[in-house]
């Protein structure tokens, strides 16, 4: 085969281009994905959590959640009604195991609060990264890439709902991915799957057949924190004004 | 004339800042990981390393393909909306390869994570006092855990016996 100098001078760019490809390798994804087509939240249905903590054990399951760290918690809410700024809260274990019983308080209220990543719009914690090893995906989800992560805690610290932790062993940010390798796959999460009673439910909001936007049509619907302005994409429906 | 005298240092500093712009460029491109960009200020392939993780939960879809029996139990009682792993626990292995024994739950935690009495929960979710309601019998005595409600059709697919 002879080479000209023209078909050299067409080939070289042509295997530049080539050899940029094989070194970024070809990326393990779920076929028929794609990542600008979605942009994933979650509904939270509280009138529905029985406090049972199937979505934290799920979470740890699914996930390799070391003892005593948490990417999903259930928080128990007692609002008396004449101290509802003063809300008293516990979550024993992060509600791993259930929450003790407890008898009819005829001054006040009960209830369940399941937390995770709100997995915000304008996420103050990829703001913070020093090195770009946090950041949110095509499809809204915040992530965070461990192989790159230095383990300063600064996004820790900038999270306003306090769902990162440092891994104990690996010494890097962790925290929910909203278990992307599933749902890219075209599972719901863990925690989802593991819910008994439908108070969790991923939520595509890009995709108009997603039952979310029914629901956010005709329901009072409140995310934490509004006043920050993360564009937080975890929605509760029929939240308490006591809910911090 | 004069100021081109001692042309050759200029000439000197240029090669010198040329080698340390090149050097620059050398060392960015071999520790900056290469697709670093490709989305925004962050390693691309991150995605796809984090999307390739193994799964532990099947997911019920999976678990109904082979236990179409089941499904078909649960879809007409109580539990139609309690996924398989709900109560079974996270089975992707059985799934891959049902050999691998699942295990059958503990009725004696299991139930009363949800139905034990408690005034924090729903006042429209069906809870006992265990103590009371069943007085130390295994709740699967009576109630069948696919479908719970207590009647003919519960009887009908193995509950109250």
């Amino acid at each position: 085969m002879n080479i000209t100098r023209r078909h050299l001078l067409i080939l070289l760019p042509a295997a530049a281009v080539a050899w940029e490809s094989v070194l970024a390798g070809t990326p393990e994804e779920a076929p028929n994905y794609k990542k600008t087509d979605h942009w994933w939240g979650m509904l939270i249905d509280i009138p529905k959590c029985i406090g049972c903590g199937n979505c934290v054990r799920a979470c740890q399951a699914e996930n390799d959640v070391p003892d005593g760290f948490f990417r999903t918690w259930v928080e128990r809410y007692h609002v008396e009604d004449w101290n509802l700024a003063n809300p008293e809260v516990i979550s024993p274990d992060g509600g791993k195991e259930g929450f003790p019983s407890v008898a009819e308080d005829s001054n006040g209220k009960y209830f369940f609060v399941p937390k995770l990543c709100n997995h915000c719009a304008d996420s103050p914690c990829t703001q913070v990264c020093p090195v770009g090893a946090t950041f949110i995906s095509p499809d809204g989800v915040v992530l965070v890439d461990q192989t790159y992560c230095m383990g300063c805690a600064y996004c820790v610290q900038a999270c306003p709902y306090g769902c990162r932790y440092i891994h104990p062993q690996k010494r890097v940010a962790d925290k929910c991915t909203l278990c992307y390798h599933r749902i890219t796959k075209g599972l719901t999460t863990a925690c989802c799957e593991a819910c008994p009673t439908g108070a969790r439910q991923l939520a595509d909001l890009k995709n108009p057949k997603d039952p979310i936007h029914a629901f956010l049509k005709t329901h009072t619907v409140q995310v934490l924190k509004p006043q920050m302005a993360t564009g937080a994409k975890v929605f509760y429906n029929a939240l308490d004004g006591s809910v911090r | 004339m004069s100021i081109f005298r001692d042309a050759g240092h200029l000439f000197r500093l240029a090669g010198v800042y040329l080698a340390g712009t090149l050097l620059f460029l050398v060392v960015r491109a071999v520790v900056v990981p290469h697709s670093f960009g490709q989305y925004g200020h962050y390693r691309g392939a991150a995605i796809a390393e984090i999307a390739a993780k193994p799964l532990h939960f099947a997911g019920h879809q999976t678990c109904e393909a082979c236990h179409s029996d089941v499904a078909r139990t649960k879809a007409s009682g109580m539990h139609a909306h309690v996924n398989c792993e709900a109560c079974h626990g996270p089975l992707a292995k059985h799934a891959a390869d049902p050999s691998i024994d699942p295990g059958k739950p503990d009725v004696a935690t299991l139930c009363v994570r949800c139905h034990a009495a408690s005034a924090a929960r729903p006042k429209d979710f069906p809870q006992v006092d265990a103590d009371q309601h069943a007085d130390g019998v295994p709740c699967n005595t009576c109630h069948q855990p696919h479908s719970p409600a207590i009647g003919p059709a519960s009887a009908a697919s193995g509950g109250a016996k």
